[in-house]
């Protein structure tokens, strides 16, 4: 439930709903906003906060972070998790690191086919 | 840190066909307390208790810092209790209702009973017996929060409810929580409400509290992991394991303590790792129960 939190808070932040220096909506106004226990919302805001996402002044609130980039910066982090999902994946299936970079080189070339 | 809203340690009760055995309960101001356990596990008579109508055998009881039960009438001026089987009365309307417990407690809040009547959509002027099932548990939550106590026990609030009634509900208990001074315990064996609002989560069976945590941590900890086992290799013994059912190559181990080292210390052991699923309240629940069940009785035949 905290990674469906986070990954609202994202969106909002990366479609420039909420821009650098927003505030964010105290825990537990969110928490009741969403229906979702406080200590959950609580969870995705410390997650956030140790990401750099956004950044909590003692007894000021939170804010979203003041990156220049921060939508790149969230996508970026989004693809790195899709890749260590992979790389999971992978592992899991007793595959060595060649053959799942085997496996994205492949990826890469059916894109391009499909795009030539 | 503010005194706790509800501290309860080592309480026994003992009936005829049924004991309360060593019962601890504990309620931090601004949280929500999901207490889970099946039918007849005890939840009732601990509500109970904490409300002073039943008196323990042994153990302490303490709500909003008073001692229960020598204390309790001063408890229960800031206690909001509603339970399945509450005492309205079928031939008054909800107003008269409304008017009698405004008369009792000084901190009624009228305009907010009046907010509440709208958003939970009842009629002041309809008798009690000609409200449905849905809208009776919302009356008597009404006549319950228009006081504004500082601490709520509902036994089994949203049991029965169809989904939008149980929606309005949760969504009034959480405006509750706004309030870092109040808290709320709920009795439910629907876990899904307790999964989706409560920060503690305590769960019961059989008269003995078998597990404690905060929600986050519970979610977090129980793991169940699809394993394929080559012919000659064995699972080693993981931490927290619950539970392994094989069938084949294949196998299931439930962990109640899971951490990136048990995927490692499986893969040492020449085991491949199909998935690692995270588990719903529900299913740690049973898990947790049964699994505590089959210790306990073969500990019992071990005897």
């Amino acid at each position: 439930m905290y990674l469906q939190i986070i990954e609202q808070i994202r969106r909002r932040i990366a479609v420039g709903d909420w821009p650098p220096g927003h505030e964010l909506p105290s825990i537990r106004a969110l928490a009741a906003a969403v229906q979702v226990s406080v200590i959950t919302v609580k969870r995705a805001y410390l997650e956030l906060e140790r990401d750099g996402v956004i950044v909590t002044r003692q007894g000021k609130g939170s804010f979203v972070a003041e990156h220049a980039d921060l939508g790149r910066q969230l996508r970026l982090a989004e693809l790195d998790q899709h890749l260590d999902a992979a790389v999971g994946i992978g592992r899991a299936l007793g595959m060595s690191d060649a053959e799942v970079a085997a496996r994205l080189d492949a990826a890469f070339k059916a894109r391009d086919e499909k795009e030539s | 840190m503010t005194e706790p809203l509800i501290q309860v340690d080592g309480v026994d009760k003992a009936y005829r066909f049924f004991r309360l055995s060593n019962v601890a309960l504990r309620l931090e101001a601004g949280q929500i307390l999901g207490f889970v356990g099946p039918n007849g596990a005890g939840k009732s008579t601990t509500i109970r208790i904490l409300m002073g109508m039943v008196q323990p055998d042994g153990g302490s009881v303490r709500v909003l810092g008073r001692i229960l039960p020598g204390e309790q009438a001063a408890a229960k001026q800031d206690i909001g209790f509603v339970s399945e089987d509450m005492h309205l009365y079928g031939s008054e309307t909800l107003d008269w209702h409304m008017r009698f417990v405004a008369s009792i407690y000084p901190a009624w809040d009228a305009g907010y009973a009046q907010t509440l009547l709208r958003r939970f959509n009842l009629q002041p002027a309809q008798r009690v017996k000609a409200l449905s099932h849905g809208e009776r548990v919302k009356a008597a939550l009404l006549l319950v929060l228009a006081r504004r106590p500082r601490l709520l026990l509902l036994d089994e609030p949203t049991t029965g409810l169809d989904p939008v009634a149980r929606h309005e509900i949760l969504a009034e208990l959480m405006d509750v929580v706004r309030d870092e001074r109040r808290g709320i315990l709920f009795s439910s064996h629907n876990t899904q409400d307790v999964e989706q609002i409560s920060d503690h989560i305590t769960f019961i069976d059989r008269g003995r509290i078998i597990d404690s945590s905060d929600k986050e941590t519970f979610l977090d900890r129980w793991r169940r992991l699809s394993l394929e086992v080559p012919a000659g290799t064995a699972i080693p013994a993981l931490p927290g394991a619950v539970e392994t059912t094989s069938s084949g190559r294949l196998a299931v181990v439930t962990t109640k303590a899971y951490s990136p080292e048990i995927e490692e210390a499986c893969v040492r052991a020449g085991l491949t790792i199909r998935e690692v699923q995270r588990m719903t309240l529900e299913e740690i629940f049973v898990a947790n129960v049964m699994s505590q069940r089959e210790a306990r009785e073969a500990g019992e035949a071990a005897r």
